[in-house]
C-alpha cells in the first residue's frame, strides 16, 4: 500500500468533509502539523471540531484556521496565546470545550485503543466534573471521561520510513502519538522519509499501523518563547 | 521584611528531597530550580520530558525542545522524552513526588483556584488539574495578598477550583502554612514578619 504523497494537499485529498472531527498533535507551536494545517486552510473545509491541546497563535498553526473561521469548536486545555481565539470565544462565535491536559491526552489514547470511556480523579469537585458520572474506589471519587474517536488525525513527526513507522524528536513528540492513534485516518507530515529498513525497529515511537498517509516537507518550526542564558566568563 | 520572589523560591526548594521527581509550575515555582543546590532532583515537564535542563546558550535554542511554559530549554544526561499520554500517566499514577505551583486563591481546606477568572481570564487549566489530583504532595507558592491587599488565603475559594482539598503546604511572602484538620497551621513566619502580621493578612482559619 502506498502511503507517501507528494504534498500536504494531496495527502488530504478525498478525506475531508465539513463538520468533521480532527485530532491534531503538537504542544504550543512545538511539533504541530504546520503543512497539513496550511492545506486545510487551502481546502476551505469548514465547521470543524478540532481536538488539540492549544489553538496556535494568531497567525500561525491552528490560529490560521480560526482566522478563516473554519473551526466551529475547539477541545483544548490551554488557549492563552491566541487573541483571535479569545475574541471569537467571548463573542460566542466559537465553541470551546476545556479539557484538563492529561484528560485530553488520555481521551485520545483511549479512543485509539478502543476504549470508549475511563474514570479519572482529574477534575473531581471542579466545573469539569459537572454532568459527568462519578464512581468511587477505595473512598476516592473518579469521573467518567469519554474516548475521542476522530474522523481524521493530523500529526507531525521527525522521521518516517515509507511504511509509516514514525520517530519523533525531543519534546515535539507531545500529543502527536495519542492524536495519531485516535483517528479513523491519520495523515503524518515529517521532515524526512527514509526507505524501509533504515530505521532501527527497536526505536520506532509510533508503528506505521496508525499512519495511513505521509508527506515530507520543510518546516518553519517557529519558537514561541525564546529563552536563553548568558555564557559564563571563562 | 517579607520574602521576595527569590526568597520564596529558596524556601520552596527546601521542600524537595534527594531523589525526588518534581513538577514546577510557571512563575515563581520555576525559580525553585535555582535553589536545589546539590540535591539530586529530576524535573518533569508535562509536555513530555523528565530531566529538564537550564535555558540554552544564545544560538543553541532548539524549537523541538521546550518546557510546559513553551520556553526553550536544554536536556541533561539523564533526560528522557515521552508522549503526553505517558506524561500524564505518571502524573495521575502518583509517580511524581511533588508539584510546586502558583495560585490565585487557596482555601483552608486545601481547595486551590489558579486557572480562571470568569469573564476576564479564560486561558484554560493546562495540566494543573491533573497535577493537583495526581502528585504526591502539592505545595503552593504565591503572594499572601493580591494587589488590592486582600488575602489570597481564604476560608473558601471564590474562583472556579482547580482541585478540591489538594493543597498540602502554602508558601507566601509572609510565611509557611500547612493545611491541617480544621484550618491552617503556621509552620514559620518570613524573616521579620510576626505571627500577628501573618494572621492579620490571612482570612482563613488558623488553628
Amino acid at each position: 500500500m502506498k502511503k507517501v504523497y507528494g504534498s500536504a494537499a494531496e495527502a488530504l485529498d478525498g478525506i475531508l468533509h465539513d463538520g468533521m472531527l480532527i485530532a491534531a498533535g503538537g504542544f504550543g507551536l512545538c511539533g504541530i502539523p504546520e503543512l497539513l494545517i496550511d492545506a486545510l486552510v487551502e481546502s476551505g473545509v469548514k465547521d470543524l471540531t478540532v481536538a488539540s491541546n492549544n489553538a496556535g497563535v494568531d497567525e500561525f498553526g491552528l490560529g490560521k484556521l480560526l482566522t478563516t473561521r473554519q473551526i466551529k469548536k475547539m477541545m483544548s486545555s490551554y488557549v492563552g496565546e491566541n487573541a483571535e481565539f479569545m475574541r471569537q470565544y467571548l463573542s460566542g462565535e466559537l465553541e470551546l470545550e476545556f479539557n484538563p491536559q492529561g484528560t485530553l491526552a488520555e481521551r485520545m489514547r483511549a479512543g485509539g485503543a478502543g476504549i470508549p470511556g475511563f474514570y479519572t480523579k482529574t477534575g473531581v469537585g471542579t466545573v469539569i466534573a459537572e454532568g459527568k458520572e462519578v464512581k468511587s474506589w477505595n473512598g476516592q471519587d473518579y469521573i467518567l471521561e469519554e474516548g475521542i474517536f476522530a474522523d481524521l488525525s493530523i500529526v507531525k513527526a521527525w522521521k518516517a520510513d515509507d511504511t509509516g513507522n514514525l520517530i519523533f524528536r525531543k519534546t515535539a513528540r507531545n500529543f502527536n502519538p495519542p492524536a495519531a492513534m485516535c483517528g479513523k485516518i491519520c495523515v503524518a507530515e515529517v521532515e524526512e522519509i527514509v526507505p524501509r529498513g533504515s530505521l532501527d525497529p527497536d526505536l520506532i515511537h509510533l508503528p506505521g499501523i496508525y499512519v495511513h498517509r505521509l508527506v515530507q516537507g520543510e518546516h518553519e518550526k517557529r519558537i514561541e518563547q525564546r529563552t536563553v542564558r548568558k555564557r559564563e566568563e571563562a | 521584611m517579607p520574602w521576595d520572589r527569590n526568597q520564596m523560591a529558596a524556601r520552596a526548594a527546601q521542600e524537595l528531597e534527594d531523589g525526588m521527581y518534581v513538577n514546577l509550575g510557571i512563575g515563581i515555582p520555576t525559580l525553585v530550580a535555582n535553589y536545589v543546590g546539590d540535591k539530586d532532583i529530576t524535573l518533569q515537564s508535562e509536555n513530555g520530558m523528565l530531566g529538564m535542563g537550564p535555558f540554552p546558550f544564545e544560538g543553541e535554542e532548539d524549537p523541538d525542545l521546550i518546557n510546559a511554559g513553551k520556553q526553550t530549554i536544554t536536556e541533561l544526561s539523564r533526560t528522557s522524552y515521552f508522549d503526553s499520554a505517558t506524561s500524564f500517566g505518571m502524573i495521575r499514577g502518583g509517580k511524581i513526588a511533588a508539584a510546586i505551583l502558583g495560585a490565585m486563591e487557596v482555601a483552608e481546606n486545601g481547595d486551590l483556584a489558579n486557572w480562571m477568572i470568569p469573564g476576564k481570564l479564560v486561558k484554560g487549566m493546562g495540566g494543573a488539574m491533573d497535577l493537583v489530583a495526581g502528585v504526591g504532595r502539592v505545595v503552593v507558592v504565591m503572594d499572601h495578598t493580591n494587589k488590592h491587599g486582600d488575602s489570597k488565603v481564604l476560608k473558601e475559594c471564590t474562583l472556579p477550583l482547580t482541585g478540591k482539598s489538594v493543597v498540602d503546604r502554602i508558601i507566601t511572602n509572609l510565611g509557611v502554612l500547612d493545611v491541617v484538620e480544621g484550618g491552617l497551621k503556621i509552620v514559620e513566619c518570613a524573616d521579620g514578619v510576626t505571627e500577628d502580621e501573618l494572621r492579620a493578612a490571612t482570612q482563613a482559619t488558623i488553628v
